[in-house]
């Protein structure tokens, strides 16, 4: 290849005949970087409808307040019968446990569990999940002022925020979940070291 | 050299066992297993046969089937041991769902690109199929598969190939690359990550580094030549090479572009692997390179002593496998298996090498190495990094013990 090269551009006529390619080339290099027009463009309304993510600093986060007091209830009519009493026992996840796990030894105790209070490291995480996929027969059916209820409840029951707390776009981004300095960047690259 | 015999045992037992095909009533000398074979004619160069049908099916013969796990049946394991080659049939691709399969119309699904571009867009199916498109033979696998060896749970012998690592599939996947969907809405430079979302009842959610979309993330659409499966997220999934499964979302209505990612529930509560020295690591999305004997394996038994061959599959998602090397003798020797064409970046990668069992017990593993140089750990040296009870990423060493009878059975990795 590279002495095809070398002979082709000691030829004049095809130097020449190798500009004209490259610029042809370039050519259709800008050509591929503009829209190609295919798709039509989103509606503000119509993103708004599925653009339900909640972001660790609170974006996304609708209007609405929750409290604990609500949240128990709404717990026990709607999540109880899975997640158990007090979010634990059920035979769905058990969202409550913040005193087992606390050395971290997640690694090496098989018998821990991992909760919302033991390793969850984001508030929002809870908001978001809870609003996207619960109650399991009924996903996506949660009102914001349910969700933030729920979500001040279990917080509560793993002695993250106090019985008295009101969970808003303001307040849940605020609270700081006990493992949120655990998580480390991966640092597996290939190569002869497992890591 | 004489040939390898074929190791036909387990296709005469899945056939007999399963499947009641012109099944008749036991009769005089037979065994049941004779008795529920299909029935064909004894001679088939004197009879005529069926003609042909709009859709194909298997031999009767021939009953592969995913094993599902649990009550609630999130999951299903390709039958490793009764694939040969490297594509896995897309109606044994193995599954993994969080809110069931979805039933989803094609012509009303759209996917929407919107955050950090110029120009939120919403492309219908027939949209992302006008697009210049692109086939690549991949591999996935589930970040969970192998787990259960991990952890022996109570040392057992008798476990397949399929549930030890049936967690793993590979398909020709059919699709628009995102970085030209990225293009077509106006990507910011400054985007550095993407939310995938899904359309099941989960909305399931994954945030993956935006390099991956301008490297070589796949909108799919096909699989091994025709629309994608129902349970592989039809009409329109993400298709991540190399990366653990759980990312590549299925059912994909949804992407967002950001300048941070969205710490979902899959990738901080799930996810994530827990670490001797109290940390986990988040974000671990590349697969290490593995490989896996599937014949001879459970429940095999070989017939005789004489030769055999040894075949597996090996796969990397940081790229191509270079080598597999294959010891007889529990570890302590090891030769260089062959690798059958094609070789592909983070694909499965199929290897054989022959071998002549002279009778009595021998113990054979397969490792595998991968062009960063990775080898694939034995179970200590994997144990030592990540501690016993760490989540995800079982790839240590595997081995067969084949007993003095020609039983084979599973012994964790090495006797």
């Amino acid at each position: 290849m590279k002495r095809f090269f070398t002979e082709v551009l000691h030829d004049r006529s095809a130097r020449g005949f190798c500009t004209i390619v490259l610029i042809v080339f370039c050519a259709a290099v800008a050509v591929a970087q503009q829209p190609l027009g295919i798709g039509r463009v989103a509606t503000p309304d119509e993103i708004k409808k599925i653009d339900i993510d909640v972001m660790p600093d609170g974006r996304g986060l609708p209007d609405g307040t929750g409290t604990v007091a609500e949240g128990a209830k709404i717990y026990a009519a709607k999540c109880q019968s899975c997640h158990g009493a007090n979010g634990m026992g059920g035979s769905a996840e058990r969202l409550v446990d913040r005193e087992s796990g606390k050395n971290w030894d997640f690694a090496t105790n098989a018998r821990l569990v991992k909760t919302v209070g033991n390793y969850w490291p984001y508030a929002t995480t809870l908001y978001d999940y809870t609003n996207r996929a619960m109650p399991f027969m009924q996903p996506g059916t949660l009102t914001p002022d349910e969700t933030y209820s729920l979500v001040a409840y279990i917080l509560a029951l793993n002695k993250i925020v106090p019985e008295d707390a009101e969970m808003n776009r303001t307040t849940l981004p605020a609270v700081k979940m006990p493992s949120r300095d655990r998580f480390v960047i991966d640092n597996r690259k290939g190569g002869k070291v497992v890591k | 050299m004489d040939r390898p015999k074929s190791i036909s045992r387990r296709r005469i037992l899945a056939a007999g066992t399963a499947g009641i095909v012109g099944a008749a009533l036991p009769i005089a000398g037979q065994n049941p297993d004779q008795a529920a074979r299909p029935k064909v004619p004894a001679d088939p160069t004197k009879v005529q046969g069926p003609l042909s049908t709009d859709v194909g099916g298997r031999s009767p013969f021939e009953r592969p089937k995913r094993v599902s796990l649990g009550d609630r049946r999130t999951s299903s394991l390709t039958p490793l041991q009764d694939l040969d080659g490297i594509i896995t049939p897309s109606d044994l691709h193995f599954e993994r769902h969080h809110g069931g399969v979805p039933a989803i119309d094609p012509k009303q699904h759209t996917l929407t690109i919107h955050g950090m571009v110029d120009r939120p867009m919403v492309f219908t199916v027939d949209d992302l199929r006008r697009f210049p498109g692109r086939s690549i033979i991949r591999a996935m696998e589930c970040s969970g598969n192998g787990g259960r060896v991990y952890r022996r749970e109570g040392n057992q012998t008798d476990l397949t190939p399929q549930q030890i690592d049936g967690l793993t599939s590979t398909s020709e996947w059919t699709g628009v690359p995102l970085a030209t969907l990225l293009r077509e809405a106006g990507a910011s430079p400054k985007a550095t990550w993407f939310l995938a979302e899904g359309s099941d009842a989960a909305v399931m959610t994954r945030s993956i580094p935006i390099a991956k979309a301008w490297d070589d993330a796949l909108i799919a659409y096909g699989q091994n030549g025709e629309p994608l499966r129902p349970e592989q997220g039809y009409p329109v999934r993400l298709f991540l090479p190399g990366v653990e499964g759980n990312a590549s979302v299925k059912w994909l209505r949804r992407i967002e572009l950001a300048d941070q990612p969205f710490m979902t529930r899959e990738e901080t509560a799930k996810y994530t692997d827990p670490l001797p020295d109290g940390t986990a690591r988040i974000f671990s999305l590349d697969m290490d390179a593995k490989s896996l004997i599937t014949e001879p394996s459970f429940p095999d038994k070989l017939t005789g002593p004489g030769w055999w061959e040894i075949r597996g599959i090996a796969w990397s998602g940081r790229g191509k496998i270079t080598r597999v090397d294959i010891s007889a003798d529990n570890g302590k020797t090891w030769k260089p298996a062959k690798l059958d064409d094609p070789v592909l970046p983070k694909c499965h990668t199929r290897f054989r090498l022959p071998w002549e069992w002279k009778g009595g017990e021998a113990v054979i593993m397969s490792r595998a190495t991968d062009e960063t140089g990775y080898v694939q750990p034995t179970f200590d040296v994997l144990l030592a990094a990540r501690g016993p009870s760490t989540a995800y990423h079982f790839n240590h060493i595997r081995a067969w013990k084949v007993m003095a009878d020609g039983v084979v059975k599973f012994a964790g990795s090495g006797a």
